[in-house]
């Protein structure tokens, strides 16, 4: 066992009351006091998650754009102008997915942000895939992450940072500004509107506090958590994992099928199984009654099985939701196994929550 | 810090008991316990009336992290169950040791209590 590591942000978290955790090997904050207030804070004000335990790796030279061509299942050459952003799988050669991450469009080639647990296998995989090719990748540990999120997020960045005011309210949607060491980008992992920003990791705690004082609260990996779910976005080693392909993960539509002739890895196999069949499906999963679904519980639908990926209370919603894995032809309803009571729940199309409120039917 | 009030009796599972003037024992979880559930949202209590026999299932508590199971301390009949808990299942974490108590019951033997834990006992045991 090595100790966990520590984020540039760390101190300001203790500072600031968090229940610290162990996290895919790093102390990171669970909470600062109660993860529902802190999922309501985001829902209708701001609030900022330390994500700088993910890895942000900048690929250089001649081959990154047929490189990433290769690597990933979206296709780079969507990325029209300088900080426009992709959301992707990069998947194996059985097109199970090896992790899922963004991808910028930069001045000098691309910038990644992979998940944490995922780090070392992502780096081995792409240090493997990069034979051959003009490629340098560079790992940003100089970087600290903050995401700010919420439908006051962005008006409460501007306020600490009012030079940049009119270029961060003027970027779209998957869209990033660099400016200097720093780069904003309005994506999240909420549902909310809001930014990404990645800034050099000693001016973070300033930036921080800061924030703290324009009235961004400190929200926790448990409120990450719950809020991601409500957006119906997937969990790396939850919802999907190398054994999962992204046709039964909600994921099809990160697949860049044209142009035909691009030879992304994982490609014969999704097409192998896209032309056999999907056997299961990624559905979002309702009960209205008492109890919470969670991770692990069996799905029974007409005699067939499927499993809970994730599942939670909702705070917002203020009954359970999950995400699950079933059959394709279920349809809209299905019963899972709760602690031995077989319970009916809804079938419904996700996300369940989208700016603050609910979305599904 | 966890506060464990001195009066209280306590099992190692983080029930905490306390025994009323009439005899009767109001039974609900330790602030040890709320912190380590998180936030509560849903709190399944046993019926009134139901015999149980000492660490049987009495009901549950679902927080945002997990499912638990709540155990009788004691053998006994369950008088009563706090309704007001069933609707505000936040009160057993912003009050553990009042509004959020879980239910009342009649011990089958009222030496039971003798043999549970006081709260340094309580305390050493979970490192506080």
């Amino acid at each position: 066992m090595t100790a966990p590591k520590r984020t540039p942000l760390f101190d300001a978290h203790v500072a600031s009351g968090a229940k610290m955790v162990d996290f895919a090997g790093w102390e990171m904050p669970i909470h600062y006091g109660s993860q529902l207030k802190e999922h309501e804070i985001v829902r209708s004000d701001a609030g900022m998650f330390d994500v700088s335990h993910m890895t942000v790796v900048d690929i250089s030279g001649s081959d990154a754009k047929v490189w990433l061509q290769k690597l990933i299942a979206n296709d780079v050459a969507k990325l029209g102008f300088e900080g426009k952003a992709l959301y992707s799988g990069m998947l194996n050669d059985d097109g199970g997915v090896v992790d899922d991450l963004i991808v910028y469009l930069t001045a000098t080639g691309y910038r990644m942000v992979i998940n944490a647990g995922t780090t070392e296998k992502d780096l081995a995989w792409m240090d493997k895939q990069s034979a051959g090719f003009d490629v340098t990748l560079t790992v940003r540990r100089d970087l600290a992450m903050l995401a700010v999120q919420g439908p006051k997020a962005i008006e409460k960045v501007c306020a600490v940072k009012p030079a940049l005011a009119d270029a961060i309210q003027a970027l779209k949607v998957f869209q990033g500004l660099p400016s200097g060491d720093w780069f904003y980008a309005r994506t999240g992992y909420t549902g909310e509107d809001g930014l990404e920003i990645m800034i050099p990791a000693d001016q973070a705690i300033t930036f921080f506090n800061e924030l703290k004082a324009a009235g961004v609260a400190p929200i926790g990996l448990g409120a990450r958590d719950t809020l991601r779910l409500e957006a119906g976005m997937n969990l790396y080693g939850h919802d999907m994992d190398e054994t999962v392909s992204p046709l039964q993960a909600g994921m099809g539509w990160t697949i860049a099928w044209n142009p035909e002739e691009r030879d992304f890895i994982g490609r014969k196999a999704l097409a192998a199984q896209k032309a056999a069949g999907v056997p299961m499906k990624q559905v979002g999963l309702v009960l209205e009654g008492r109890g919470v679904l969670r991770e692990g519980q069996k799905v029974v639908v007409d005699g067939q099985e499927g499993i809970i990926t994730s599942g939670t209370f909702s705070p917002t919603l203020k009954h359970s939701i999950a995400i699950a894995r079933v059959p394709a032809a279920t349809g809209a309803t299905a019963q899972v196994d709760l602690r031995g009571t077989l319970t009916e729940v809804r079938v419904v199309k996700m996300p369940f929550v989208r700016n603050g409120k609910k979305v599904f039917e | 810090m966890s506060n464990i009030p001195a009066e209280l009796k306590y099992v190692s599972s983080h029930e905490w008991l306390r025994l009323e003037a009439d005899g009767s024992v109001t039974v609900g979880i330790t602030e040890h316990a709320q912190e380590l559930l998180g936030d509560i949202v849903f709190v399944e209590l046993p019926a009134v009336g139901a015999n149980l026999a000492a660490d049987e299932q009495a009901g549950v508590v679902e927080s945002v992290k997990a499912a638990s199971d709540v155990y009788a301390p004691i053998a006994g009949e369950i008088l009563e169950v706090n309704a007001e808990l069933e609707a505000n299942p936040e009160l057993a974490n912003s009050e553990p040791y009042a509004a959020g108590w879980f239910f009342k019951i009649k011990p089958a033997n009222a030496a039971d209590l003798d043999g549970l834990l006081d709260a340094a006992t309580y305390a050493a045991e979970i490192g506080a």
